[in-house]
């Protein structure tokens, strides 16, 4: 249960290794918190040591986006062991190539980031709802906001991931279930590692504290850095050769 | 039966969470009610009026029961009445003081339920005379996780009637209340009022003269520092017999029992946090400064009692984020901790209105009830201010680090460890939870976050 300072108590991270998703548990890591689940590829490649999350417990279990089927079990099973689940992050993704060559490898990262988002979106839903409290963070990016020809295969995915968690949003309504979508703008993580920066870079711990006053307030959407609502609120309509040379 | 999924809060206005709320009767829950309510993995939670300020009369995704008034039956001769757990002190006391009966217990709301006052084992102004609501209790009537109703007194079941009283609903639904009432000759208070500079001169006065009065209570500025800090205003009473009405010439003389409170205005929803610490700095100095430096005069009750409830819906004073109280107790040696909280509180300018401060008398005896000997500090807290997290985990560690303990029907942000240190039996009231309700059946937002279910 979180308390009236909407410190939650057990948070459950599907993308358990993300740099997002660790630097959101670690400020979420009040004396209130006593478990954090990392939900991962490979559960016994993760340090559990190396999580930083002051004096709560940290278990890791197996999860893989791609498998759809497993998700509602896999969250099922998460809170019988654990109990309640007062934040879920949905932290993992892929960046993927979008070039015009590889339909296959695209397919498979719309299945990760935008299949594997609704899937235990609404697996995460169930679970909140049977609660009646609770908020599902997720990782957009306003990559979907408007899409690039360098990266729109990632960006269509996120897209998605958006509409998908913005809408899950509203149909909870009423329930004591919450989405809080988050739209960052270029991080430094192991995602762009190597990539040149965009204007407007933050780090992981810039998002988690987004995300964390996002909690507390209870809002449905935040971006990382806050300005960048208003940039996207006049590049959204910026003409389209005009967009196509900022992509460069 | 009428049952909605609904959002619920405390007083506080923090942490919502939504729960199917349930408006019955004890009739109706007796006669196969509970069937009903069993029906849902996540329990069942009974709730009063919503005045504790936390969650502990919320339970999320489960039950949460409502329990319509019900009967008031007073017996005039043994000045016992026996109420339906849903009846407000309100209600009852519009029944009573006509009457020439009191409560023996009143907390700072007249808009508390019977069930509410025993399941908090509430405290007022006369606690360091006559202890807590359970004190003063003849019989309970509960229904029972096994869909039993069962009556039970302190001597018939003392292990399930000290797990009931302060035990937060957690043992079952309280249907029915026997309660030992106190006679009055009238429905005015005596009261003594002293404007006191500051916190030493109030403890010492407190320490010297609280036992010459059955209530007393100093509201303390916690925006004022240096050498004011701790100024404070102490009202100290009794109830006004019908010699000393007669002796001031008094006009209520000519109905001295009348009873009729006004609740004046409500504050609207919605409104943006109106105690910022300017509006709360001017606040304080203005009552400090209007209070006499020492009076004496006759109150009415709602005036001595409920001030508060002279303004509805108050707690929208601090919108949306909504605000908590922390209350305490310290035992009376720990002057220190007590001094250098306030100083903390003060110093951390977060603008706290009016902060309560008195002294508790001995246990009542039940195993999560509250109050124990010693100092109790009472103050608001806006939810949203920054920081309070921290803060709050500070003071909670002082707290328990000198044998002191945290209210239930207060507390919002504490965590199972500080609610374990803080009360001692909390191990025989798990037992025996665990005897009379081994599904675990009652259970409550608050229960689930300090691990009392
Ligand atoms: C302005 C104000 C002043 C206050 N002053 C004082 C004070 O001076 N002293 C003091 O001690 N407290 C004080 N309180 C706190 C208040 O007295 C308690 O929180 C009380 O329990 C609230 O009663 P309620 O009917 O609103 O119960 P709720 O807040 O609805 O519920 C509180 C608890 O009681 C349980 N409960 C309610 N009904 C039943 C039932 N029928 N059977 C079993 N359990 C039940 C609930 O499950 C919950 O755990 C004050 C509160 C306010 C808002
Ligand atoms: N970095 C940015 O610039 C940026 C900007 C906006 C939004 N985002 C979004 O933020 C989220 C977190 O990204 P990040 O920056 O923290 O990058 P990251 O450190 O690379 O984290 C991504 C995580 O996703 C996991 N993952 C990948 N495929 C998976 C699969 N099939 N099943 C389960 N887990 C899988 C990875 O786990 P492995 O350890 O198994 O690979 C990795 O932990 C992503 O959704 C991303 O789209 C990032």
């Amino acid at each position: 249960m979180n308390n009236a300072i909407n410190d939650p108590q057990t948070v459950l991270v599907l993308g358990g290794t993300s740099d997002i998703g660790q630097a959101i548990v670690a400020k979420l890591a009040t004396t209130s918190l006593r478990q954090v689940i990392l939900a991962v590829r490979q559960p016994d490649q993760v340090d559990v040591e190396q999580v930083a999350v002051g004096d709560a417990d940290v278990a890791v279990v197996g999860f893989d986006a791609t498998d759809t089927a497993s998700h509602e079990a896999l969250i099922a099973d998460v809170a019988e062991e654990y109990g309640d689940l007062d934040v879920i992050v949905q932290a993992f993704g892929q960046l993927g190539a979008s070039d015009l060559q590889d339909p296959i490898a695209s397919a498979e990262l719309a299945t990760v980031n935008y299949a594997g988002a609704v899937s235990s979106g609404l697996a995460a839903a169930k679970q909140l709802r049977l609660q009646g409290h609770g908020t599902l963070v997720v990782l957009s990016s306003v990559a979907g906001v408007r899409t690039r020809g360098s990266n729109f295969v990632y960006g269509s995915t996120k897209a998605g991931q958006d509409a998908f968690a913005t809408g899950l949003g509203h149909a909870l309504h009423g329930t004591g279930a919450k989405v809080l979508t988050v739209r960052p703008g270029f991080v430094r993580s192991a995602m762009t590692d190597g990539l040149e920066e965009a204007p407007f870079s933050v780090d992981p711990d810039d998002v988690a504290d987004a995300v964390v006053a996002g909690l507390r307030s209870g809002k449905s959407v935040v971006w990382v850095p806050g300005k960048l609502r208003y940039v996207f609120g006049l590049l959204r309509f910026a003409p389209d050769a005009v967009w196509r040379k900022l992509d460069k | 039966m009428r049952s909605q999924l609904t959002e619920l809060s405390g007083w506080g206005r923090t942490s919502p969470t939504v729960a199917t709320l349930v408006d019955t009767s004890t009739q109706e829950l007796t006669a196969g009610g509970l069937a009903f309510l069993t029906s849902n993995r996540r329990g069942v939670i009974a709730r009063g009026l919503g005045r504790a300020y936390g969650d502990p009369a919320q339970n999320a995704g489960g039950n949460v029961v409502r329990l319509a008034p019900g009967p008031i039956l007073l017996d005039d001769e043994a000045g016992v009445v026996t109420v339906g757990a849903g009846v407000s002190l309100d209600e009852l006391l519009r029944h009573l003081v006509p009457r020439g009966w009191f409560i023996p217990v009143s907390p700072g709301t007249r808009f508390v339920t019977i069930g509410g006052a025993v399941a908090s084992d509430v405290h007022g102004k006369n606690h360091h005379v006559d202890g807590s609501f359970g004190s003063h209790l003849d019989q309970l009537t509960m229904l029972l996780a096994d869909g039993r109703s069962r009556a039970i007194t302190a001597a018939s079941d003392p292990d399930l009637w000290w797990a009931t009283i302060g035990g937060m609903g957690l043992t079952g639904i309280i249907t029915d209340v026997t309660i030992r009432l106190l006679p009055i000759e009238s429905s005015l208070c005596v009261v003594d009022t002293e404007r006191v500079p500051n916190l030493e001169a109030l403890l010492e006065r407190m320490e010297s003269g609280d036992h010459r009065y059955r209530y007393s209570v100093a509201w303390i500025d916690l925006v004022a520092s240096g050498s004011g800090l701790g100024r404070s205003v102490l009202t100290r009473g009794d109830h006004a017999t019908v010699d000393q009405l007669a002796a001031d010439g008094h006009k209520a003389l000519r109905d001295p029992l009348a009873f009729g409170p006004p609740e004046l205005a409500a504050i609207p929803p919605g409104i943006p946090n109106a105690l910022s610490r300017p509006a709360v700095r001017a606040f304080n100095e203005l009552w400090y400064r209007k209070a006499p430096k020492e009076h004496r005069s006759f109150e009415s009750i709602t005036g001595f009692f409920h001030p508060l409830d002279m303004i509805g819906e108050w707690n929208r004073l601090y919108g949306s984020k909504g605000f908590l109280q922390y209350q305490f107790v310290v035992p009376f040696e720990a002057v220190d901790t007590l001094r250098e909280i306030v100083k903390r509180v003060v110093a951390s300018g977060y603008a706290s209105f009016l902060a309560i401060l008195k002294r508790f008398g001995p246990e009542s005896g039940g195993l999560l009830s509250f109050p124990t000997p010693g100092w109790t500090l009472t103050l608001d807290l806006p939810a949203g201010a920054a920081g309070l997290g921290a803060l709050l985990a500070d003071l909670d560690a002082m707290v328990l680090e000198v044998g002191g303990r945290h209210y239930l029907a207060k507390d919002a942000t504490t965590t199972p460890e500080v609610i374990r240190a803080g009360y001692p039996r909390l191990d025989e009231w798990l037992a025996i939870r665990k005897r009379v309700d081994p599904d675990g059946l009652w259970a409550s937002d608050q229960a689930r976050r300090l691990a009392l279910v």
